[in-house]
């Protein structure tokens, strides 16, 4: 008797496990659906393994894990803008290393951590008067540019849809290598992307005009722009058209005015 | 007819006016716990993250804003959730009151019902304030940002500007934000659901909670359990067994986690906003039977 009352009781909580099985069972193929369409849109890419808990610490990871990504980022952010307040480069590296691992997809934290590093760091280090050495000066400065262009790179390979990391990358090329034909390559990309600013082509132009056996193709871009309109008729614009102009010997009925704006 | 039969022919198995009475009593009780003090804190985080902002660039502040208020938002009525949840049948107990009501022809699964309802909606009363608080301040700051720009730009060429007022506007408020907030209140719903389940055979309100917090983390890694017991098949039978039992018995709160990618400017597909609500509305619904199912068995 004593058994078929326990039987009795216990028939309950058997039917609960059961049915919350059961229910397991009907939620896997939606919950497996949503993941891969999450997946498909680059959402969650962010990999939770030992490599991260060792950057972001045990809290920080568990808050991580807890769907407070964008929250501890955004904490490390701060303590990253301190640490550059404080001029300590190597702590603003680290912080910069973290966040983007958190979020691979904010354009913000790349962009801002390519600028620390080829822009402010990279000064910083030219200028430091503890370092009497100026080759040594020199390559410390290049290593900051790596850097720089590095979080770029990494950036552009977790957003390839976004223009503005294309042109960030193109702005480091020409202002910190004076690399002209990679400049002209990132900022050609950028224009033809979705939300890319209006000054890219021109810039792309520009940046090809100063590429050593490309002037003809620079000089039929940079045309374009000026046949599109006085929009397009910038002082820059003009003057490298005129440059081009003389360099490849244009004829002069086919020369833009003289006195052109 | 005596009066008594009549009575009797006129109870009606299932009353929307019974668990609209329930309703308004739980969120009455809820109420005069003063858990709106929630939303002070909430107010006070948005003005202390815009004392900071204001050292920041527009895209760092409004990206800041937005993870900060979305994030605490989410927090909040995941912990309102929880607790709020956690103490409405112990405590009913414990004051008798589920004695008072269950001796009236009240069948459990109204008073269940009844109950969640009153909790979902002291929920939606606080994500609208601080969803209306949110958009309030990220409205201000892009009307301040959008006129300072305009006055240092006045003498640009009308391109420049536009550009600039584009950037602007595409790094403030964007429309991807309301799905957003409709995810986090889903969210706050299940776990709602699933605090009232494990509250009907919990014998403490703590317990309840200790055991939400564990689900709430576990709810988080499920999809990596899911996916590693679907995909790797040269681990043992053990390890096999127990990734399947995790990723069956709890619900994959990664889902309802899209606030990270939003922020940052990713746009939703309709279509995934509106898988993710009926996916939330199943396990709040299933959540809330079994609660009943097993409040029914429950000896009072």
């Amino acid at each position: 008797m004593r058994f078929v009352c326990r039987a009795a009781a216990l028939r309950r909580p058997v039917l609960v496990i059961a049915m919350v099985l059961a229910f397991g069972v009907m939620k896997l193929p939606t919950e497996r659906a949503l993941f891969v369409q999450h997946r498909q849109l680059h959402f969650r890419d962010v990999e939770f393994n030992l490599d991260l808990r060792e950057k972001i610490g045990q809290l920080g990871f568990i808050a991580a894990l807890s769907g407070f990504r964008s929250i501890v980022a955004d904490a490390l952010y701060i303590q990253a803008h301190v640490a550059w307040e404080r001029t300590e480069w190597g702590r603003v590296l680290l912080l910069f290393r973290q966040i983007t691992t958190l979020q691979p997809r904010a354009i913000l934290f790349w962009d801002m951590a390519a600028w620390h590093m080829a822009w402010n760091a990279s000064v910083a280090a030219m200028n430091d008067q503890t370092q009497p050495r100026l080759a040594l000066r020199v390559k410390a400065q290049r290593e900051y540019f790596a850097l720089g262009k590095d979080f770029l790179e990494r950036g552009i390979k977790n957003n390839p849809e976004k223009p503005q990391l294309y042109d960030a990358l193109a702005r480091l090329y020409k202002e910190k290598y004076e690399d002209h034909a990679s400049a002209f390559e990132f900022y050609a990309k950028a224009a033809v992307l979705p939300g890319a600013w209006s000054y890219e082509k021109r810039f792309a132009a520009y940046e090809l005009s100063y590429c050593e056996g490309r002037e003809r193709e620079a000089y039929e871009r940079l045309r374009q722009l000026y046949d599109a309109g006085k929009n397009e008729r910038l002082p820059t614009l003009i003057t490298r058209l005129k440059f081009l102009e003389q360099k490849l010997n244009i004829p002069n009925e086919q020369r833009i005015p003289e006195n052109a704006h | 007819m005596s009066n008594e039969t009549a009575a009797i022919h006129r109870h009606r198995s299932f009353s929307l006016a019974r668990v609209f009475a329930i309703t308004t009593n739980t969120l009455t009780e809820l109420t005069r716990l003063k858990v709106f003090y929630i939303l002070l804190i909430f107010a006070l985080l948005l003005i202390g993250s815009s004392v900071f902002m204001a050292r920041l660039t527009f895209q760092q502040e409004f990206q800041i804003l937005k993870d900060v208020s979305l994030g605490a938002m989410s927090i909040f009525t995941s912990l309102l959730a929880i607790i709020a949840t956690a103490r409405l049948i112990p405590q009913d107990i414990e004051d008798r009151t589920v004695y008072t009501i269950l001796a009236k022809p009240v069948p459990r699964f109204e008073y269940i019902v009844g109950k969640l309802t009153g909790v979902l909606l002291l929920l939606s009363i606080s994500m609208l304030v601080m969803s209306a608080m949110f958009l309030a301040v990220l409205y201000l700051r892009e009307q301040t940002v959008l006129h300072e720009t305009l006055r240092q730009m006045s003498a640009a060429p009308r391109e420049q500007i536009d550009d600039a007022l584009r950037a602007i506007r595409s790094s403030a408020l964007n429309i991807d934000i309301l799905p957003g907030i409709v995810i986090i209140y889903l969210k706050a719903c299940l776990l709602a659901a699933l605090t009232l389940f494990v509250s009907t055979f919990a014998t403490t309100n703590i317990f309840t909670i200790v055991v939400m917090v564990v689900i709430y983390f576990i709810g988080h890694l499920q999809a990596t359990a899911r996916e590693y017991w679907l995909q790797e098949h040269s681990t043992g039978w053990m390890t096999r067994a127990f990734l399947a039992l995790v990723a069956l018995i709890f619900p994959d709160l990664q889902t309802f986690n899209l606030v990270d990618d939003i922020v940052v400017g990713a746009a939703i597909p309709l279509g995934l906003v509106a898988k993710t609500v009926v996916l939330g509305v199943f396990y709040t619904t299933i959540y809330t039977f079994l609660a009943a199912f097993v409040f029914y068995g429950k000896e009072l």
